[in-house]
């Protein structure tokens, strides 16, 4: 392709009629990315501006502009906030929880659907097991306070044998294990998608050959499907925690009681609550920068590491 | 695609792994489908029944009563007609924008490309946040407007990629002859590739549509309205906040009838406003399997 491009360059540079041509084609292409740059300016780049006010003493009044600077007040006062440290390690807690679940499964998932011989069986179990992907959070988060409640279905069962029903709803012992059993419920089988699809280029004649030369089932999963899976297990995880510290906002805020909040209130939510709710712009920013921050931190480190290990990188 | 090698040397234990792994995924699809039968079944019960009986397979049991007061109030139906609009609209501006801009990136020698590709990833590592977007948002003037929905988030970077690699993987034959024929881009673009991108558009529009659809926490922060409101912030008040929009219950005087009551809307809300997802998904199935692959070209 590179060959053909510079062939290209050479031909334009050569021909002065072409090259009139070439700049009048180009100017079409430039066009075509106005729309995008535009936007993305906008909604991106200028909010990247805005996120200065973390850094003033930001009055609606006065503007961005106008406010004071006031340095690191901010992040200083939320380093010591007595629920900084509750706060922080929630976050971490949560989003560390559900990665180290959340991530293995669909691999397994894909692994044992590969194993399903009829291509008609497999497809059904797929289109089954996809289905909660398309449930919104909304829905689900209703679901689980329906399912969960006192009198809902699962304490029914569950009284059976208890005497009293349990609080998974509004005891903060339960909030993780609710939120990130969901989660799987929900995404897992959708997540498998792509290890399905990775799984499907495997060369059926390689595992022929390893049979014959008597490797078993779990031999054969081990050295041939798992390592086709490598370079794409590899890629998701890096996105996964880069995407830690942002996870599973919408659902923790629809999620949270006033009883749960000890285990519930994480980063992204107090962000919502103190700067948008209580109008403390400035303090709420600076939440927020202090989170994105560290989210990109752990995606270099991820990137770095992974690099190290297998050679696969995102960037 | 197995051969039949494979099934003659397949040893005991092999088997055995093949059996409990058919048992395990059979599990598993009972999971998954369970609770949603349960929200299912229980939209046809009134409350009285599911509390004492449960799910009750007797006809005589069974009412149209949830869904009939879900028309009667019609905010499902006007949350419905508002997420339509709010998800067809950033569907549109979304690939639109994307593809736009993925086709010029994915020519080969465009001056400056590098340093568009840079502007555009870079906010994939870095963005301003809840609070300086929601500033921006409100100094524009769009709070309370749609445009709050359709306009931020639609240009995703990462469309901008899949379609740039999409359109990379066409045969360059295609542009190079047009190109000798003197085609300009522009009709290069209209006339060939366009045609040829189908598959893309549709998987795009497809995941910009159903994520636009679930999602409620920008219409919660920037819509004040309830006419304005899309399906998923109508059903946060049924299944949430546990409020009974009143044009369900207006016959209702009594505390804890309407209570009742707001249980079984639950279940119809539910199945309302998740079964046509839920019953068009199966027919994009290939469309689904066919993102991810462009995507992981990387």
């Amino acid at each position: 392709m590179a060959r053909i491009a510079s062939e290209k360059t050479i031909q334009a540079t050569k021909n002065k009629e072409s090259r009139k041509n070439y700049i009048k084609k180009n100017f079409v292409l430039y066009l075509f990315l106005v729309p995008a740059v535009v936007l993305v300016f906008i909604f991106n780049y200028i909010p990247m501006y805005g996120v200065t006010i973390a850094f003033k003493d930001f009055s609606p009044i006065k503007g961005i502009m106008g406010s004071e600077w006031i340095g690191f007040d901010h992040f200083i006062n939320f380093l010591q906030s007595p629920n900084f440290q509750q706060i922080f390690m929630n976050t971490i807690k949560l989003s560390a929880f559900e990665l180290l679940i959340g991530f293995p499964i669909p691999i397994i998932l894909a692994l044992m659907l590969n194993q399903l011989r009829r291509a008609k069986v497999k497809k059904n179990v797929q289109l089954i097991i996809y289905a909660p992907y398309f449930l919104s959070t909304v829905v689900i988060s209703g679901m689980l306070f329906i399912f969960l409640s006192p009198a809902g279905p699962i304490n029914e069962f569950l009284t059976l044998f208890m005497d009293e029903p349990v609080a998974f709803m509004t005891d903060p012992a339960y909030f993780r294990s609710v939120f990130i059993a969901s989660s799987v419920w929900q995404v897992a089988g959708f997540s498998s998608i792509i290890y399905v699809a990775a799984l499907s280029n495997v060369d059926p004649q390689l595992h022929d050959a390893a049979t014959i030369d008597g490797a078993s089932l779990l031999q054969r999963i081990i050295h041939i499907d798992l390592q086709v899976l490598k370079p794409t297990i590899a890629v998701l995880f890096i996105l996964a925690i880069g995407g830690i510290m942002g996870v599973g906002f919408e659902k923790a805020y629809l999620l949270q009681t006033d009883m749960n909040l000890p285990a519930s209130e994480i980063i992204d939510t107090y962000v919502y609550k103190r700067g948008l709710q209580a109008g403390d712009w400035s303090f709420g920013a600076a939440v927020g920068l202090f989170n994105s921050v560290i989210s990109l931190l752990l995606l270099v480190i991820a990137n770095t590491v992974v690099k190290k290990l297998n050679g696969e990188t995102l960037y | 695609m197995k051969s039949k090698i494979d099934l003659v040397n397949n040893s005991k234990t092999d088997r055995m792994l093949l059996l409990i792994n058919k048992i395990i995924l059979i599990l598993i699809v009972l999971i998954i489908t369970a609770p949603l039968l349960y929200v299912l079944f229980g939209s046809f019960l009134s409350p009285n029944v599911l509390l004492t009986k449960g799910i009750s397979l007797n006809p005589d049991d069974w009412t149209l009563d949830g869904y009939i007061r879900i028309f009667e109030d019609g905010s499902i139906v006007r949350g419905f007609l508002n997420s339509i609009m709010y998800a067809g609209g950033f569907s549109i501006v979304s690939v639109l924008f994307s593809i736009l801009a993925g086709y010029a990136l994915s020519v080969d020698n465009l001056a400056g490309k590098k340093l568009f590709m840079l502007f555009f990833i870079v906010t994939m590592f870095f963005n301003g946040g809840m609070i300086p977007t929601y500033l921006l948002i409100k100094e524009l003037g769009m709070i309370n407007t749609p445009w709050a929905i359709i306009l931020p988030g639609a240009v995703s970077v990462w469309n901008i990629i899949l379609s740039r690699t999409y359109f990379k993987g066409l045969p360059n034959e295609l542009k190079e002859a047009a190109r000798i024929d003197g085609a300009s881009d522009l009709k290069i673009f209209l006339k060939i590739i366009l045609p040829l991108s189908k598959p893309i558009i549709f998987v795009l529009a497809l995941y910009a549509f159903i994520g636009q659809w679930n999602s409620y926490f920008n219409a919660m922060i920037y819509l004040e309205d309830q006419s304005l409101y899309p399906l998923q912030l109508v059903l946060r008040e049924i299944l949430i906040q546990n409020e009974v929009q009143p044009g369900m219950i207006a016959d209702q005087l009594a505390r804890a009838e309407i209570q009742k009551i707001a249980e079984m809307i639950k279940y119809s809300s539910i199945v309302v406003s998740s079964l046509p997802l839920l019953i068009m998904y199966p027919f994009f199935q290939k469309y689904f399997e066919k993102g991810v692959m462009v995507g992981s070209l990387k």
